[in-house]
């Protein structure tokens, strides 16, 4: 009773919370029902699918209207004579790994081109491989001691390696260089990496130290005159990926491409992932709204979509059939 | 009952020993709820409570370990095995050639750690949240506040509230529980004369009043004990009337009655009682008090007359503790006569008896009884045998009738429960007459031809033993019959049954939907508790005196009515509610929110808990099984912490059907005491939801996100989203009612999901930077999102659209109808019941019986209510509560046998 009366004088101050508070003490919030109506159901499959389609179809058509060249060079770039133990080609040294493709440009293909390597059966994704790697020296140098996630990539020497951890250590470094008509093309190389980490992941003071100096070399080397905010292939690779086949950005082409052009391919084919059995792909590839060519998105919308159209059929038969 | 309260006085006297102090402090500062005033009745602490839900809720969390072993295990060795067939190879990851013996273990532990996350650790903390609510509704419901007294109905146990809707059987106290325990001195049968019983009321009567004007000697000695024997103390007002404090109701009752029959108890000094009876005091000295005890069913007091030294003992007690002790020679045929008379009409009977004692005797008598009172060990025992040594030779001055009205609304709320499947059990310290009688005025039992009632009776074992029989019999016969069978026991047969008979009387308990029990005390009320929870029944005991304690302890559910014997049993309670009637509303809303809310409440945690326990999975097999978690740990501890369990927990607020309909159609409790919602088959269904939705965003989001997309923290924000998406639509799926609470706390929280996320975005030593504005820059991003989404929901919808309209459960056929004014609501609504007729009867109706043959039979043809229908008739669930009753019934399997 005394609950009532208090409950009463702060009616009169605060009508509104306390009609609110009330109301969810006694559980009887004004509350919507909703039922699952025949209408409703058939009504949000109908919708479902009328919405998806189309828009399934226009992300299919995006993803359609991008060229892509991809061409698969690991097992082309090895000569003849070393094709049975494509192995002990790549680790040899003394053997020059140059090689050459001639790309047909099957349409159009309007600037910026986006060149891509793409690494199959590669698995960045490795527990021991993704924990490999300490963001604090990347940004701090050599003055941040607490490396210990780097290993087994962590000393060389007794002196720290900079940038530590496997994923640096195993750097891709196989290069490409184009040219069409006997002239060059221009690749512009700058900003492939995300701007975030140049600005804030990289450290503009901390130079490579030490790096791929020890008895077993991974993948590419650093210059060390350079620090590591400006290494954009370090930064794209260091950016691991969560799938065992990925493509890293290798540098753009700012000229347009046009249809049975033929782009000849130099590159140097350093990168071991013949022990393995990955594979490497070069990908030149135009651009839209959506990214790069990816009909799975447009594929998987008109499914949903002509499901749901299907199932508001079934449904709206149903009703008629035996009507509730 | 008498015997309560004064017990419960008994208590108080036993309080100034310390032992039950400490104890008392020990149950305060450990905050138990029980509050044992008596010592006899403190012989363990009562067990904390574990609901059936709860049970369920460890046993599922078994399987999950289970399952999560096994996981772990295969996925342990696979990794191994792919770690020495293809890492090895992989010279980027550097696996040293030869590692210690323990690296075979890293791989399977790096799993355990991913897989932990399988059994959610949160479930326990929104449980107990949303315990602590339901319980808080209960305390706020205004519905369930005693407007007599202002009391409202507060839960002690904080955690049991889903078991109150899957209670199996009510086991329930008569007096003060379905009685208001306001005793009406009603009726007297003072040395073979019945007085009331043309009036109804003895105060009233004038032969009676005659006589006492008269001073009779008969009915000076009958008031002097009505006004004396007992522990009652007057109290003058400042205006000079008397008050009476009286521990018990019954003796306030004799009291007050003897006042107003010209014998006042005016004063209590010391051990002077002082009496003022037409005008002259009459002074006695209290020399003993021999207290009550459920055990001896009466009390006495020794008391010495002032004016001529002559020591009388003055007792009152039951018929069966007083009329066997008369002296040789007295006809106590009339008062048995009486006593059954007065226990037909259900009023409560006591006998009156003296005897005046020789002072030598007295003496004698008083040394042992001060040496027994002193003995540490079987005190009670001692003093019990030594009262027996001066309670005989009495001679028996009369019988009184008290009445004790039932409570509003008692008949009602007995046949609301009893159509929601749930069977009671009366249990009462009272005659059998008296308890017959109540229970047919309060719908407990059906009167003839629609109700039965078999009694199991006899003195030795034999006896009992054919008379158990017959009554099995008769009742795996009528199982199938839509009667109302109900057996009727007492005390001693009782304790006969139990010990000997416990099998055979354990099937007559599964069969039979009714029982009545009399004269049984308090231990044989928690032994019926027991025997029915050990046949895997959920048992809900109410009482309101401190006889019930033990067995509200007892049970799995123990409800107090906070009454006129005092808050002992309201405190040893789970729940103490004001009235008996506040029952139905506790059950059948409270209770079945409860139940629904928490069924679905735990069944999501493990579902959401297992939608990113999958994904990480599924990663594990694209990332060379090596154990690489996909989302990193901050996503994963605010995944359970902050994303998933708001929009649960205002599932508190969720009702499924109105409290309207759910009171208009008490058997869809069915669904709750069968566990409909909570049980392996629903729990496969949220594992297979969960597997679904984590195929579903992991497939989705690989595809989407393949090739230069594919960068990880993208990615498995990617995923992240995904499964917010879906917890959201299937929490909205999920919930029945929507208040503004739910959407915001479902809306909401997707839209704090970004902005929590936007926020990690911005720091930049986090590994989220920016992450979260590149991903909603992006439209792929969005079109994933939507994608999940319909993908996800889209299958469930069908199949829970689908279910719902063309293989609806009665709840749903309900919803349809109270949410659209469909014809079940208005063709389906339980006949308007004719309450007016009723509710004239079932106060004791106060008219002459007609006969007084044995009870059970001719009684119940000619009772006043007659003509009230047995419940369930006509009803369009009728189908599905005899089915589902006897199914469970039989599908039970009692451990027993």
């Amino acid at each position: 009773m005394t609950d009532r009366n208090r409950d009463r004088d702060s009616e009169t101050v605060c009508y509104g919370c306390f009609a609110a508070f009330y109301l969810f003490t006694q559980q009887r919030l004004p509350a919507c029902n909703p039922v699952l109506t025949p209408a409703w159901v058939i009504t949000i499959f109908l919708f479902t699918g009328l919405i998806f389609i189309p828009f399934g179809l226009v992300t299919l058509r995006a993803s359609r209207s991008i060229v892509e060249i991809v061409v698969r060079y690991d097992t082309k770039c090895i000569p003849e004579a070393f094709r049975i133990d494509k192995v002990s080609y790549i680790q040899d040294d003394s053997i020059p790994k140059n090689c050459s493709h001639f790309l047909k440009v099957p349409k159009y293909m309007k600037a910026p081109i986006y060149i891509y390597y793409q690494l199959d059966n590669y698995y960045q994704n490795h527990r021991r491989y993704v924990k490999s790697r300490n963001d604090q020296q990347l940004l701090h140098g050599r003055k941040y001691h607490g490396t210990s996630s780097c290993q087994p990539v962590e000393f060389n020497n007794n002196q720290p390696i900079v940038p530590c951890g496997l994923i640096a250590w195993s750097l891709f470094n196989d290069t490409f260089t184009f040219i069409r008509k006997r002239a060059e093309l221009k690749v512009n190389r700058k900003n492939i990496a995300w701007k975030s980490d140049r600005d804030h992941k990289f450290g503009k003071n901390v130079h490579p130290f030490n790096f791929q100096n020890g008895t077993s070399i991974g993948g590419g080397k650093l210059n060390p005159k350079i620090p590591l905010s400006d290494q954009e292939d370090l930064m794209v690779w260091m950016r691991t990926s969560a799938l065992p086949s990925f493509r890293k950005l290798y540098g753009r082409i700012e000229e347009d491409l046009d249809a049975d052009d033929v782009v000849v391919v130099h590159l140097m084919n350093n990168y071991n992932t013949y022990s393995f059995g990955g594979k490497k792909k070069l990908v030149l590839s135009t651009s839209s709204w959506l990214g790069g060519k990816n009909d799975f998105l447009g594929l998987a919308c008109v499914f949903v979509g002509s499901s749901s159209l299907i199932l508001a059929i079934v449904f709206m038969l149903l009703h008629l059939k035996c009507p509730r | 009952m008498i015997f309560v309260i004064l017990s419960l006085f008994d208590g108080f006297i036993c309080h100034s020993n310390g032992v039950d102090i400490c104890s008392a402090i020990f149950e305060l500062f450990f905050n138990f709820s029980g509050n044992e005033s008596k010592l006899g009745m403190s012989r363990g602490i009562p067990e904390p409570k574990l609901t059936a839900m709860d049970a369920m809720i460890d046993k599922l969390t078994g399987a999950i370990f289970i399952f999560q072993i096994v996981v772990v295990m295969v996925l342990g060795i696979a990794g191994n095995v792919w770690k020495d067939t293809e890492a090895r190879k992989q010279w980027y990851v550097l696996y040293p050639v030869e590692g210690p013996w323990y690296e075979l273990l890293v791989i399977p532990l790096r799993f355990e750690l991913l897989c932990s996350i399988m059994i959610p650790i949160s479930i326990k903390v929104s449980l107990d949240l949303v315990k602590s609510l339901y319980a808080k509704f209960i305390d706020w419901d205004y519905e369930m506040i005693d407007q007599e007294t202002g009391i409202p109905s507060h839960a002690t146990n904080t955690a049991i509230s889903e078991d109150l809707g899957q209670v199996e059987y009510i086991l329930t106290d008569k007096t003060g529980t379905l009685t208001e325990n306001r005793m009406i001195f009603r009726r007297c049968c003072i040395s073979g004369i019945f007085y009331g019983n043309e009036s109804g009321d003895a105060l009233k009567d004038v032969v009676l009043l005659n006589a006492v004007a008269g001073s009779s000697p008969d009915v000076a000695r009958f008031l002097t004990v009505m006004a004396i024997c007992n522990t009652v103390i007057p109290i003058k007002s400042k205006t000079g009337a008397i008050l009476y404090k009286a521990q018990s109701q019954d003796e306030d009752a004799l009291v007050n009655a003897a006042a107003q029959l010209h014998m006042v108890y005016v004063n209590k000094n010391g051990n002077i009682l002082e009496l003022r009876f037409n005008g002259s005091v009459i002074q006695y000295e209290v020399l003993e008090t021999l207290e009550f005890t459920s055990d001896r069913k009466r009390m006495s007091v020794v008391v010495k007359d002032c004016q001529n030294g002559k020591i009388i003992l003055l007792s009152k007690g039951a018929d069966e503790a007083i009329l066997p002790y008369a002296y040789a020679g007295q006809q106590t045929r009339t008062f048995s006569e009486a006593v059954e008379q007065y226990a037909q009409l259900g009023l409560r009977t006591l006998c009156l008896a003296w005897r005046e004692l020789k002072e030598d005797a007295y003496h004698e008598w008083s040394l042992m009884f001060k040496e027994a009172s002193s003995t540490l060990v079987d005190r009670e025992w001692r003093i019990a045998e030594v009262c027996q040594r001066l309670e005989h030779d009495l001679e028996v001055l009369g019988v009184t009738a008290i009445e004790d009205r039932l409570q509003d609304g008692v008949p009602e709320t007995i046949e609301t429960l009893r159509k929601a499947g749930i069977n009671f059990w009366m249990l009462t310290g009272d005659k059998q007459n008296t308890a017959i009688q109540i229970a047919l005025s309060c719908n407990f039992i059906s009167p003839e031809p629609k109700g039965q009632l078999l009694l199991i009776d006899g003195k030795t074992e034999d006896e009992v033993c054919i008379s158990l029989e017959r009554v099995l019999l008769t009742m795996r016969i009528t199982s199938s019959e839509p009667k109302d069978v109900a057996f009727v026991v007492d005390g001693w047969a009782l304790e006969i049954a139990l010990k000997r008979y416990r099998k055979a009387f354990t099937e007559l308990a599964i069969l039979s939907r009714t029982a009545i029990c009399c004269r049984v005390t308090p231990s044989q009320k928690a032994q019926l508790v027991e025997l029915l929870k050990s046949c895997d029944y959920r048992t809900l005991a109410i009482g309101d005196g401190g006889n019930d304690v033990r067995m509200i302890q007892q049970a799995d559910i123990g409800v107090g009515i906070s009454g006129r014997e005092g808050l002992q049993a309201a405190r040893a309670a789970d729940y103490s509610i004001g009235k008996f009637r506040f029952l139905k509303r506790l059950i059948l809303v409270h209770g079945r929110y409860s139940y629904n809310r928490t069924a679905f409440l735990s069944q999501y945690s493990f579902y959401k808990s297992l939608v990113i326990c999958f994904i990480q999975i599924f990663f594990s097999f694209i990332s060379g099984v090596s154990g690489t978690s996909l989302f990193n740990s901050v996503s994963l501890m605010a995944y359970n912490v902050f994303y998933t369990s708001v929009p649960v927990l205002v599932s508190v607020l969720d009702k499924d059907l109105s409290e309207g309909t759910v009171m208009q159609h008490p058997q869809i409790l069915f669904y709750c005491q069968a566990g409909r919602f909570l049980n392996p088959s629903t729990f496969a269904g949220w594992f297979g939801r969960s597997l679904f939705h984590a195929i579903v965003v992991f497939v989705i989001t690989i595809h989407a996100y393949a090739y230069e997309k594919s960068e990880m923290e993208e990615l498995s924000m990617v995923a992240l989203s995904g499964c917010i998406w879906l917890q959201a639509f299937v929490v909205a799926l999920e919930t029945n009612s929507f208040t503004i609470l739910q959407h915001l706390a479902i809306w909401g929280n997707l839209v704090a999901f970004y902005a929590i996320n936007w926020i990690l975005s911005t720091v930049p030593s986090s590994g989220m930077y920016t992450i979260m504005f590149r991903l909603c820059g992006q439209p792929s991003y969005w079109i994933t999102m939507f994608l999940i989404v319909a993908a996800g929901m889209g299958p469930v919808l069908a199949l829970k659209y689908f279910r719902y309209t063309y293989r609806p459960s009665k709840i749903n056929t309900l919803q349809q109808a109270e949410r659209m004014g469909g014809p079940i609501l208005t063709s389906g609504n339980i006949e308007p019941q004719p309450r007016s007729i009723e509710k004239e009867a079932s106060p004791l109706s106060i008219t002459q019986p007609k006969n007084r043959d044995p009870v059970y039979e001719p009684l119940l043809s000619d009772s006043p209510n007659s003509t009230r229908r047995s419940f369930g008739s006509g009803t369009p669930f009728d189908f599905f509560q005899s089915q589902s009753r006897l199914s469970s019934s039989y599908s039970r399997n009692c451990k027993d046998n």
